[in-house]
């Protein structure tokens, strides 16, 4: 009895404790957004980035992550679009070739959700960022999930004509997806 | 000879509307697809867009139209063939209302880029994104749209040979504000 106790014991530290993962499977994580397009949802997605997030799934309000975007691997849309949005008047990837995400927090916001908040860096523009998210554990992998709104003009990506927002809306969906082991 | 009876208002509105909007949309699908991409190339990719899927929408009332109504008969005088060329005409006329629009759907979603009627009403994307066939179906598209133009050429050039030579009554069927009584 006192040895199923203490197995008991042992697992339910196990479980409460739990294991910080930390080594993103890059090549299943995505990094997409949705801009809108004369009122028209345009995906796109970055196709390079690098992720250190650590995530305790007992313990998500310990996590953190550093993101760092290469902006040139974009995709937005098309070949045109995509030379078009690398250029002076919206990522300048030349003068500023990387965007950042830096957590300093994580908070439960209930029913299994989390925010991460940090600071959101753009063609040299730091900004409070937050990004809701999901956790989902299987198979021994972690994966987050999450979708957030970022307005393009704070950080003054499509300035000139494209600042024009009933053409390229402000407001763009950030999609991520992290898989975690 | 008695001129042939008149098309109803309705078939006459909805003829016009067509061609105006057909004589819009299609420069405006010239000048877009050769810009460099713009805001104002995108909001001309958009109204051409919108032309379109009005110019189908039309042409359904026009099917509907059609399906409860028989067109006024043709002069009893013209020859067998040329009554043919005309039906064949404008059976190619019909078919292409509908064709070219609905390529030019097919082909936006082809491209990734959703058409959204007005900014308001999205179309489903019936296909997905895929760059070979969205270039294949925008030479459909332009390939569809000079028929179009041969087609109408041809249409025009009839109606007016009627009016000037022939003189017989035909292109005053689908003129609005003509009375039959008054001298042409």
């Amino acid at each position: 009895m006192t040895r199923l106790f203490a197995t008991l014991a042992l697992l339910l530290t196990a479980v409460a404790h739990g294991t910080e993962l930390s080594s993103v499977q890059l090549d299943k994580s995505t990094i997409a957004f949705v801009s809108k397009q004369m009122n028209v949802p345009v995906e796109g997605a970055f196709r390079k980035f690098s992720a250190q997030i650590a995530m305790d799934p007992a313990k998500p309000e310990a996590g953190h992550a550093r993101i760092e975007i290469e902006l040139a691997s974009i995709d937005a849309g098309g070949e045109e679009a995509n030379d078009e949005v690398k250029g002076k008047s919206w990522f300048n990837v030349r003068e500023f070739p990387k965007a950042s995400f830096v957590s300093s927090s994580v908070k439960a916001l209930g029913g299994g959700r989390f925010e991460a908040s940090g600071k959101m860096t753009m063609r040299g523009k730091t900004l409070d960022a937050r990004a809701p998210f999901t956790l989902k554990q299987e198979k021994g992998v972690l994966i987050l999930d999450g979708t957030f709104p970022l307005k393009r003009l704070d950080y003054g990506i499509g300035s000139g004509v494209w600042s024009d927002t009933s053409v390229v809306a402000d407001e763009v969906q950030v999609k991520f997806h992290f898989v975690l082991k | 000879m008695t001129p042939p009876a008149r098309y109803t208002n309705t078939a006459i509105t909805l003829h016009w509307l067509i061609a105006f909007l057909i004589i819009a949309a299609f420069p405006l699908g010239m000048v877009m697809s050769d810009m460099a991409l713009s805001p104002l190339k995108l909001k001309l990719a958009s109204y051409h867009k919108w032309l379109g899927v009005t110019v189908f929408l039309l042409a359904v009332a026009r099917l509907a139209w059609r399906a409860g109504h028989t067109p006024p008969p043709l002069p009893a005088a013209l020859p067998l063939w040329q009554r043919r060329a005309a039906h064949g005409l404008h059976l190619l006329l019909y078919l292409l209302l509908f064709a070219i629009p609905f390529s030019g759907w097919l082909m936006s979603s082809a491209k990734g880029f959703q058409t959204v009627y007005l900014g308001v009403v999205p179309l489903p994307d019936l296909i997905g994104k895929d760059k070979a066939l969205g270039v294949l179906l925008s030479q459909v598209h332009e390939t569809l749209n000079f028929a179009l133009l041969a087609l109408i050429i041809a249409h025009v050039g009839a109606a007016l040979k009627h009016h000037f030579i022939e003189r017989d009554g035909i292109l005053a069927r689908m003129l609005p504000f003509l009375d039959q009584e008054k001298p042409l």
